[in-house]
């Protein structure tokens, strides 16, 4: 993957509404030929930076840097990117020819060109033969689809795709990952995409931007975010978790719940409290004696994939995942490799634990 | 279930004693002459100079309130529709309520206004302005049907505009389109729907009217509406005034199709 | 794209109010006016409402308007609501031809409506207060058809399956679950039918008996012989009488707000 220069620069952008705060400072860099999601929680800000971007929604203060111009007044039919909405907001009053064409009409294109970029536009989406229908006889991945085609046979140097796969059933959502990810690689451009779908954020990114509150939680690569999360609300916010008070005893030495466990992490100081996050299937389950804990299993789920079981141990429940299932009631070991366990600063002040608690 | 569907007998009975059995009499009497013979002469008449020409005038007020309305409405309701939040309820209520008052009644504050001694004279005297002699001419008609009518067309009009997604004026401004591409390419076509009950809603009444020509146009000018009137509280021509009104009815479907088929012609071939 | 509407569309909003209500406006201001003149102010004075009480023509025409709009929006709502439960149940095909019988006293003219019934009632019949109600609840059954209709397809079987099934029988069900669910629908079904009643001129002209008069019909003739003051008064009255009438809807519409946004 080729990532190069700055493409956008958000800085210090706040925008409020009715006297809420939405956004609150807020600084991102998006490089070109990025994919890039901004992942949360409803109300995170999330869409409100992306109509920010569009060119919809103008920040109470802040600018917006697209290409080293500065953009933070320019109306959206000016801006070099495309949306995809939500609900589509395909035309209704037009076929799928004339919605793909519009664009294009307004820009002052050939005929020739616009039905070339039509064919094209209509092949790259599947969904070539389709021209003449009208989009409201069509079904949601369908609709889903001539939106992706409308805005990119505009060649933006951005798509902007807000929640595209919302109100698709979870079958077509994970195909239509793929499709997405096979339409960002054939056209090189930069993807800016939003969900509060953690699984379609960490399938698709480059990057993940996780956002709660009108702040950036944590930015990083699917794999940062999920195996190094840096606060409480990433970790629960990404993927299922055990996240326990802890003591930092000295580098590489933790104790959580009276027990002394060996990790990876330095820098913290020492009998320092800390937050630990292990996933829950890091967690080793054993005969009883072989772990460093002992407990006995409370709840057996089958899952599919793996057994999801609770086990209570020195008086925390914890979440475990294993493909070996052990019946309710059983006496189990528990342990963990020093490598999966995350150590996490404790949230600064009483306002950032309030955001941890919220979620 | 069948118990439910007796529940719709009173109504049904109803509509075959009082609306189709009406209309079927007004037939036979347009079907026949004094004597009872059967007759077409009624639905000839219509070709008499003087009938011609009434219907001429209906259809040419009728047409000219229609356009006005229009004109006047569409930018209203466009205005009105970009209104949100607290106030917008009661300016929109204050625009639909004239058509909750008794139609004689805004008649009748017209010819108060428009009459030659009125207060229109009253104010172009003051300002030394030539007085106009409105009253009794088509001017009046013309003007109090347009009054009459004007919220029958600013209401579908505003209904039509406010069902318009606002994703999809966001969404043609993504795709390049200004404010005036934006307005005739997404917002004319979608409020068409809207537009076509509007010309229906106005343009019916409007051809049928007799009473504001009565009370605005004095007897001078006589519209189909009149003309039909006439024969029935007047000339006691039963059977001329019912093929007469049948003519009339048969103009205004034919008027309702075309509309319709505009409608559904604009939304197969607009780009 | 400025969502807010300019000075200039202001300007414009404020000019069309000014035209729509300046005429009324000048109407009330006359009713008190002492002078018969229209223009020329002669002092306050409330004798036109006091000759209008005393005058025997005019009482006579709002009791008959009255009696007349609440009866027949009264059945208009009683044989507009039933038909629409039972068409609900109809095939597609006859439900559609009776909605396009309902459609017909709607489109048409009001005074082909007004003739055809007039002529029923002079050939069978006579005319007077019975020919008028019966042209006003024909005029008033559509708009009632046409505001509970789609509220009891939204209601589906559904609700009135779930009802069934928890062992109501069908009349409980009825009244326990589809009513209410409608009642919106038909409260304003019913102000339309009273209004579009109470509006009425052309079909009430062709209609009524000799001698009878509603208001609408009396303006009217009054209209024709000239300036009346009394009229002024008259109309007066009925405007302020819509403006509470409007006013207490909006307030019981405003209190269900998930009503309106339906």
């Amino acid at each position: 993957m080729h990532l190069s220069k700055n493409l956008i620069d958000l800085v210090d952008i706040t925008k409020s509404w009715d006297g809420t705060c939405v956004l609150d400072e807020l600084n991102l860099s998006i490089k070109e030929n990025e994919f890039l999601t901004l992942l949360g929680p409803s109300g995170c800000g999330k869409s409100t930076t992306l109509r920010i971007l569009g060119g919809f929604v103008t920040p109470d203060k802040g600018r917006v840097i697209f290409d080293g111009e500065d953009i933070t007044s320019l109306p959206p039919n000016k801006r070099n990117l495309n949306t995809v909405f939500q609900k589509y907001a395909l035309f209704p009053h037009m076929t799928v020819e004339e919605n793909i064409a519009f664009g294009l009409k307004i820009s002052g294109k050939s005929d020739a060109y616009i039905k070339d970029k039509i064919q094209y536009a209509l092949k790259l989406v599947n969904l070539d033969g389709y021209e003449k229908r009208k989009p409201t006889l069509l079904s949601g991945g369908q609709q889903q689809r001539i939106a992706i085609a409308r805005a990119i046979v505009n060649e933006p140097k951005v798509l902007l795709l807000d929640e595209p796969l919302g109100a698709l059933d979870l079958k077509l959502r994970q195909d239509m990952q793929y499709e997405l990810i096979r339409l960002k690689n054939e056209l090189g451009i930069t993807f800016i995409y939003v969900t509060h779908d953690q699984e379609e954020a960490l399938t698709m990114s480059d990057t993940v931007v996780v956002m709660n509150q009108g702040y950036i939680q944590q930015m990083g690569t699917p794999e940062q975010i999920y195996n190094e999360p840096e606060n409480a609300f990433v970790a629960d916010f990404i993927g299922d978790s055990n996240i326990i008070d802890a003591t930092m005893i000295q580098d590489e030495l933790v104790e959580i719940l009276g027990v002394k466990f060996p990790c990876v992490d330095s820098g913290f100081g020492n009998n320092k409290p800390v937050d630990v996050v292990i996933r829950p299937e890091d967690l080793i389950l054993g005969t009883p004696g072989t772990g460093r804990m002992d407990g006995t299993v409370t709840h057996v789920i089958f899952k599919g994939v793996h057994y999801e079981m609770e086990v209570m141990a020195n008086g925390f429940e914890w979440l475990v995942q294993s493909t070996k299932a052990f019946p309710v009631g059983t006496e189990v070991s528990l342990d963990v490799d020093p490598y999966n366990i995350q150590i996490m600063n404790k949230p600064a002040s009483e306002d950032e634990k309030a955001v941890a608690i919220d979620e | 279930m069948n118990k439910r569907k007796l529940l719709a007998g009173p109504y049904m009975v109803w509509a075959a004693g009082f609306i189709i059995l009406p209309l079927l009499i007004v037939l036979y009497y347009g079907l026949t002459n004094a004597d009872g013979g059967f007759s077409f002469a009624n639905f000839i008449a219509i070709t008499d100079p003087m009938h011609l020409k009434a219907l001429g005038e209906s259809l040419l007020i009728a047409f000219g309130s229609t356009v006005i309305s229009l004109v006047v409405a569409y930018p209203l309701a466009y205005i009105l529709s970009k209104m949100q939040g607290g106030k917008s309820g009661i300016i929109i209520m204050m625009f639909i309520l004239p058509m909750w008052i008794n139609f004689m009644l805004r008649v009748l504050a017209l010819q108060m206004i428009l009459s030659n001694n009125g207060l229109l004279n009253a104010l172009l005297g003051f300002l030394h302005l030539p007085l106009q002699h409105i009253m009794y001419s088509k001017t009046a008609i013309l003007i109090g049907m347009t009054y009459d009518y004007l919220p029958f067309m600013i209401l579908p009009i505003y209904n039509a505009m406010c069902k318009i997604d606002r994703d999809l004026l966001d969404a043609a401004a993504d795709l390049g389109a200004g404010r005036l591409q934006s307005f005739r390419r997404i917002i004319i076509p979608l409020s068409l729907p809207g537009v076509i009950s509007g010309i229906i809603m106005v343009f019916i009444p409007s051809i049928s009217e007799f009473a504001i020509a009565d009370i605005l146009g004095g007897s001078k000018i006589l519209l189909i509406g009149n003309v039909i009137e006439q024969e029935f509280s007047l000339s006691s021509n039963w059977n001329l005034g019912s093929g007469l009104s049948i003519v009339l009815m048969i103009f205004i479907f034919i008027s309702m199709a075309i509309m319709n088929r505009t409608e559904t012609d604009e939304e197969g071939t607009s780009v | 794209m400025s969502k807010k509407p300019s000075l200039l569309e202001k300007c414009y909003v404020g000019l069309i109010f000014f035209l729509l209500y300046a005429p009324i406006l000048i109407l009330i201001v006359c009713s008190f006016n002492a002078s018969k003149s229209r223009v020329v102010w002669g002092g306050f004075t409330f004798d036109w409402y006091i000759a209008l009480f005393q005058n025997e023509e005019v009482l006579s025409a709002i009791r008959t308007s009255l009696m007349l709009t609440f009866s027949a929006a009264l059945i208009a709502t009683l044989l507009g609501t039933f038909a629409c439960i039972g068409m609900s149940v109809f095939k597609k095909n006859s439900r559609q031809t009776m909605m396009t019988i309902t459609n017909i006293p709607m489109l048409n003219a009001d005074i082909v409506t007004g003739i055809a019934i007039m002529l029923l009632f002079v050939r069978f019949w006579n005319l007077g207060f019975m020919s008028m109600l019966v042209a006003h609840v024909t005029l008033g059954v559509p708009y009632v058809i046409l505001n509970v209709m789609p509220k009891l397809n939204q209601t589906s079987r559904i609700t009135y399956e779930a009802a069934m099934d928890l062992g109501a029988s069908p009349v409980y069900a009825f009244w326990k679950v589809v009513l209410p669910d409608i009642m919106p629908g038909i409260f304003s079904g019913f102000l339309l039918a009273f209004t579009i009643s109470l509006d009425d001129f052309v079909i009430t002209y062709f209609t009524k008996g000799a001698g009878m008069n509603t208001i609408s019909t009396m303006i009217y003739q009054q209209a024709r012989r000239g300036i009346n003051p009394e009229m002024y008064a008259l109309s007066t009255i009925l405007f302020l009488l819509i403006l509470v009438v409007l006013w207490i809807v909006n307030r019981s519409t405003a209190s269900r707000p998930q009503e309106q946004s339906n």
